[in-house]
């Protein structure tokens, strides 16, 4: 029984380390700047991770088939050993406060290095259950809404208010977004009715779209193709459904899609 | 230490001595009976869950007869599965994880470990488990209300769950009634923890020195303490979001909002992160308040099995309560792609991953005390190595989900719910386990069967790693937690696979269980007679027949002389030497 | 004891599970039964004098202009249609009338009860638009909401008085059949998988309704003889009211005319106030 055990946890160890090396099912492919960063420290920690969560399994395994019962022998009166204990504990410590300090640098040079002068601003109001897209067109402005003027039935999602000629121009979709490629993209997250949150997983991009708050955030997608926008934070019963179409396009060819939007 | 309490009479009549007992014994088999009972409901609630998820589009013509609603059309309707997935996480977390290692074993244990007749204030303790009881009732009632079981999830975040019938099916009655329960709850547990803390300081028998207590006993005091300062906090988020709900409060109803089309034009200025903050600083002390019991009772038995001292007795004691110091500065990280400020984050980080350092110690100074044992793999050690097995593997993908960083492709994925399902789900289970078949000779007077406990042990051991590690490639690979499908997503649509894998895995396992209530059953008529320290274990409940008569230690009262783990101390007669034998005997 | 508590614990499970959700809508069926049979008791006889009305809903004024709907996110809705798809909220036929109005009698019927229809009212899904847009039917009728899309839906209806609703609907499921049990107007009906689907549900004591259709025509029948006060109630436009005769085994005719521009003017039944029509009201 205690080599049976003893091997157990080795095979546990061994298939699972085993299935995160060969990568049989992994992040989906990179498909933004600010991403490569993150895989970065997700993988090192992972490595790390994998390694303690190696030897600790290995190591359960062995002692219990190595100090399982036999003869007569007592068991070793044992019951401390300060240096052994300092030595774990230091060493514990400085891999994790470490490991936290790297993924903070990373996490300030992404969230605090504020969105470059060029970008794209685009709004995503999310709703149970889709996404409204605004661009504010060409005068670079959003028009005023206002949520008495709210109407999902004609097509107003947004209440766009019609007295204001800011917003004559804006192009409003629903479910449909497209982005330029190397150009950074600067989206303010809002929603009309509860928390929802927007997820490109090729983007390496989450952020939740909270009622009453303006979140803003930012990518720049590296490669042109059509990818989904998930929602991550649980917004009622089609929460399961909440996709939206994503698709990134070189600059010249992302005009002609706003133009073209634009004379709907 | 102290005098001895006043001690009540034996109960007379069988209402007094089984229903409303007073007696700690009494209340803990009751809470551990509650916590079965709840444990098999969030068992069948996870078996519909798991049929939606594999063969989402599947009809089930049985299941349609029996729930219309749930099953319009044939296949199950993606707010029946949220319901369930609700009434799970609700019924586990708080009836099963907090119930039966801390309000169960704890009752029934702490008394007795530290030489007590009964708790400080047993009525008190009578009414902590009735009120208990009251708030299961409600929490079931939601399960049978028109709409149905509120689909806001366990966390319930606002305005989901603020804004009514409108927001969607189950979110009127249903989530009212998951209020109330809660509320009810949060009392219930804040009365035993002033019970347990109580206790603990002041009914230790004479010669029961703070750090002569097992392990076992720090595990609740500190588990006491959490529950103390943390359920008063969900207590007040309950308060507020019911207010929100019928009082016309805005507490966490921001204005301006639009809901399915009509507009909620009767709130303003309320914030959904404030219900977010509050949720957390009592949700996260709430993970350790149901590991730390299973921490400590893995100590106790894989020491009594191992036959060997645990090793670092002190250092154990200072993580226990390093984990739970800490466990209240880490609540942000659930939060850190709620549009919190990102400087929090990274403070949370820190704190978050320091949570990470006296847990690892734990786990080296387990292994250390396997070390140069003597290991008998009895039911009770399988588990409990299986309690340390599973700590590292769902503590170490702690150390992922610790970095807002690695969060932004994680939160919200499969990889935390495969994280907390190893370490505050299964693990807890685990230190369940472990407990029951150390602790049901002492309970019942009888063993339970070991054989069958093994084979108990080996179906849940390799059912749960098949159910929960294939859960991180889902989320490695992005799938949501929470969705009623992943097939309506082209990238998730590979993954289908997995998702069949886990449940016919899961299946399997808790079909497995049925070997365990069976034992138990028949255990409790059938079972070898059990003498008073059938293990051959150091601390005072085995001093006592099996099971202790009404004030535990009858006429004699227990003195204690030694520490907790005494095993195979050399040139002692046995392997082991009682808390409560005279030091000269040993020498002599 | 023990044993006994674990045994009824698991009888518990079982019991429990057998019930839940299930309970909501016996429940429902019940409470209809009963309404019909009392309504049975004093159910109005024809004596065969009954007259008719007739008339039309006639429309002043440009049709208003709506942004297309987009329906590229789910495949299937667009799939559905070739052409650019317009909201429904105000439709003008060919010869000038308004589509969707209902009409109503909403005095003079009072003391009278009527034989509810054992036909349900059927509301589908087709397209990913709701058919019809306007539906009337009787309290405790049902209601029968079937799909014909191979998406699924959510069926919300958002009443006031009566109870609230919520149910998916997935590709080929069976109809929803479900009733409402006390008369109310204008109840929004709303999916929320795809937010521009809206119809209106109008709950009637009595039979005596009718849709404006493609001619913008509307009828009456089977009316007592007596003095009445019908309504017409429009989405965007709100409520116009007329007094009428009807003589006994006679038609007479009342048209209504709504026209661009107007003030809402909400009905006097207990309904959800439709938002203004913003983008007309500018005009």
């Amino acid at each position: 029984m205690a080599l049976l055990l003893g091997l157990f946890f080795w095979l546990v160890a061994i298939v699972t380390v085993g299935i995160f090396v060969a990568r049989v099912w992994w992040l989906p492919d990179l498909a933004s700047m600010e991403g490569a960063l993150i895989d970065r420290q997700l993988t090192m920690t992972l490595i790390i991770a994998g390694v303690v969560f190696f030897l600790a399994q290995i190591g359960l395994g062995y002692f219990i088939w190595r100090y399982r019962a036999r003869g007569t022998e007592r068991a070793t009166y044992w019951h401390e050993s300060p240096k052994l204990e300092a030595a774990w504990t230091i060493a514990t410590a400085v891999i994790f406060i470490g490991l936290g300090v790297r993924g903070n640098v990373v996490w300030a040079n992404y969230f605090m290095s504020g969105t470059p002068p060029d970008a794209v601003t685009i709004e995503i109001t999310a709703q149970q259950f889709a996404w409204n897209v605004r661009y504010p067109g060409p005068d670079g402005k959003f028009g005023r809404t206002n949520p008495a003027l709210i109407d999902d039935a004609l097509a107003n999602y947004l209440g766009l208010d019609p007295k204001d000629t800011a917003g004559r121009d804006d192009i409003v979709t629903q479910n449909i977004m497209v982005v330029p490629i190397m150009r950074p993209v600067r989206l303010m997250l809002r929603s009309k009715d509860v928390t929802h949150s927007f997820f490109v997983p090729q983007f390496r991009l989450k952020q939740d779209a909270v009622p009453g708050m303006a979140i803003q955030v930012h990518f720049t997608a590296t490669k042109a193709g059509e990818y989904e926008i998930a929602c991550a934070e649980l917004c009622g019963m089609q929460h399961y459904k909440m996709r939206g179409r994503l698709m990134a396009m070189p600059q010249p060819e992302y005009e002609d899609w706003l133009k073209k939007r634009a004379a709907l | 230490m102290a005098e001895q309490a006043l001690v009540h009479e034996p109960a007379k009549g069988f209402i007094r001595k089984y229903v409303f007992s007073t007696d700690h014994k009494v209340i803990g088999i009751q809470y551990y009976v509650l916590a079965l009972f709840s444990v098999l409901l969030g068992m069948v609630l996870s078996i519909f869950m798991r049929l939606r998820l594999a063969w989402p589009m599947e009809k089930w013509p049985l299941l349609q007869q029996v729930f219309p609603t749930g099953f319009v059309g044939g296949p199950m309707t993606p707010e029946f599965y949220l319901s369930m997935m609700t009434m799970h996480g609700t019924i586990m977390v708080f009836f099963v994880l907090t119930t039966a290692p801390l309000s169960g074993f704890g009752n029934y244990f702490l008394p007795i470990q530290i030489g007590a007749r009964d708790m400080a204030f047993p009525v008190l303790n009578m009414l902590s488990f009735w009120v208990t009881l009251v708030s299961l009732l409600v929490m079931v009632a939601a399960l049978f209300v028109t709409g149905g079981a509120p689909i806001a999830g366990w966390t319930s975040y606002a305005p989901l769950s603020a804004l009514g019938e409108v927001a969607g099916p189950g979110l009127g009655l249903g989530q009212t009634l998951w209020i109330i329960s809660i509320a009810i709850f949060c009392v219930a547990s804040l009365l035993t923890a002033l019970n347990f803390l109580t206790t603990t300081l002041n009914l230790r028998a004479r010669g029961m020195s703070l750090l002569r207590m097992p392990l076992t006993v720090w595990a609740w005091f500190t588990t006491a303490m959490l529950a103390l300062l943390a359920f008063p906090v969900l207590l007040a988020g309950g308060i507020l979001l019911m207010l929100d709900r019928v009082g016309g409060t805005s507490f966490f109803i921001p204005g301006g909002l639009v809901v399915s089309d009509r507009l909620i034009s009767a709130h303003t200025g309320g914030s959904p992160l404030l219900w977010q903050h509050l949720f957390w600083f009592f949700g996260h002390p709430e993970v350790y308040i149901a590991i730390l019991p299973g921490m400590g009772i893995t100590s106790h038995v894989l020491s009594t099995f191992s036959r060997k001292p645990i090793f670092a007795y002190k250092a154990m004691v200072l993580a226990i309560f390093a984990i739970g110091f800490i466990s209240y500065l880490v609540w942000g990280h659930h939060m850190f792609m709620s549009g919190m400020s990102p400087y929090s984050s990274m403070a949370f980080s820190i704190t978050t991953l320091a949570v990470g350092v006296p847990s690892a110690i734990k786990t080296f100074n387990w292994l250390a005390t396997l070390r140069g044992g003597r290991i008998r793999l009895t039911a009770s050690m399988l588990f409990a190595l299986g309690f340390v097995s599973l700590f590292v593997s769902g503590g170490v993908t702690g150390m992922l989900l610790a970095q807002p960083v690695i969060d932004i492709p994680l939160h919200d994925t499969y990889f935390v719910v495969a994280h907390f399902h190893i370490i505050m789900g299964v693990a807890a289970v685990f230190g369940i386990f472990a407990g029951t078949y150390y602790w049901f000779p002492k309970m019942f007077g009888r063993m339970l069967n070991e054989r069958l406990g093994k084979i108990h042990f080996w179906f849940t051991i390799a059912g749960v790693y098949a159910i929960f590690m294939p859960m991180h490639f889902l989320g490695i690979a992005g799938a949501p937690r929470r969705y009623a499908q992943l097939t309506e997503f082209e990238f998730l649509t590979p993954l289908q696979a997995l998702q069949v894998f886990i449940s016919v895995a899961a299946f399997i396992t808790i079909a497995a269980q049925l070997i365990f209530l069976f034992n138990f059953i028949w255990s409790l008529r059938r079972g070898k007679r059990a003498g008073a320290n059938p293990w051959a274990s150091t601390s005072l409940e085995w001093t006592v027949p099996s099971p202790p008569p009404h004030d535990n230690f009858g006429a004699v009262e227990p003195v204690v002389f030694h520490g907790p783990y005494e095993y195979s101390v050399p040139n002692a007669p046995e392997d082991y030497v009682m808390q409560s034998e005279p030091v000269r005997e040993i020498n002599g | 004891m023990t044993k006994k508590t674990v045994v009824a614990a698991q009888a518990a499970v079982v019991v429990l599970l057998a019930m839940t959700l299930g309970c909501g809508k016996t429940d429902e069926t019940a409470k209809v039964t009963e309404e019909k049979t009392a309504a049975e008791g004093k159910e109005y006889q024809p004596t065969g004098d009954e007259g008719t009305i007739t008339g039309k809903v006639a429309f002043q004024g440009q049709a208003p202009k709506f942004p297309a709907i987009s329906m590229d996110a789910d495949a299937f809705c667009a799939s559905k249609h070739s052409g650019k798809v317009f909201p429904d909220a105000v439709v003008v036929n060919d010869n000038g009338t308004l589509k969707n109005v209902f009409v109503y009698v909403k005095s003079g019927l009072e003391g009278k009860s009527f034989a509810v229809s054992d036909q349900p009212a059927v509301l589908d899904q087709k397209g990913c638009i709701y058919e019809p847009h306007v539906l009337g039917m009787q309290a405790g009728q049902n209601l029968r909401v079937v799909t014909s899309d191979n998406t699924t839906h959510n069926i919300h209806p958002m009443p006031k008085v009566n109870r609230e609703w919520n149910v998916s609907q997935p590709p080929g499921a069976d109809p929803i059949v479900r009733t409402f049990t006390r008369p109310e107007a204008s109840i929004p009906v709303k999916c929320n998988q795809h937010p521009w689907m809206k119809a209106y549900i109008h709950v009637m004591g009595h039979p005596f309704y009718s849709v404006s259709g493609q001619d913008g025509a509307f009828l009456l029948k089977g009316l007592p003889p007596g003095k009445y006060e019908i309504e017409a109630v429009h989405e965007q436009f709100g409520a116009e009211t007329r007094q009428v005769t009807v003589p006994p085994k006679g038609s007479t005719t009342s048209d209504f005319a709504y026209r661009v521009g107007q003030a809402y003017r909400p009905s006097s039944l207990p309904m959800m106030p439709a938002l203004v029509l913003h983008c007309c009201a500018e005009e």
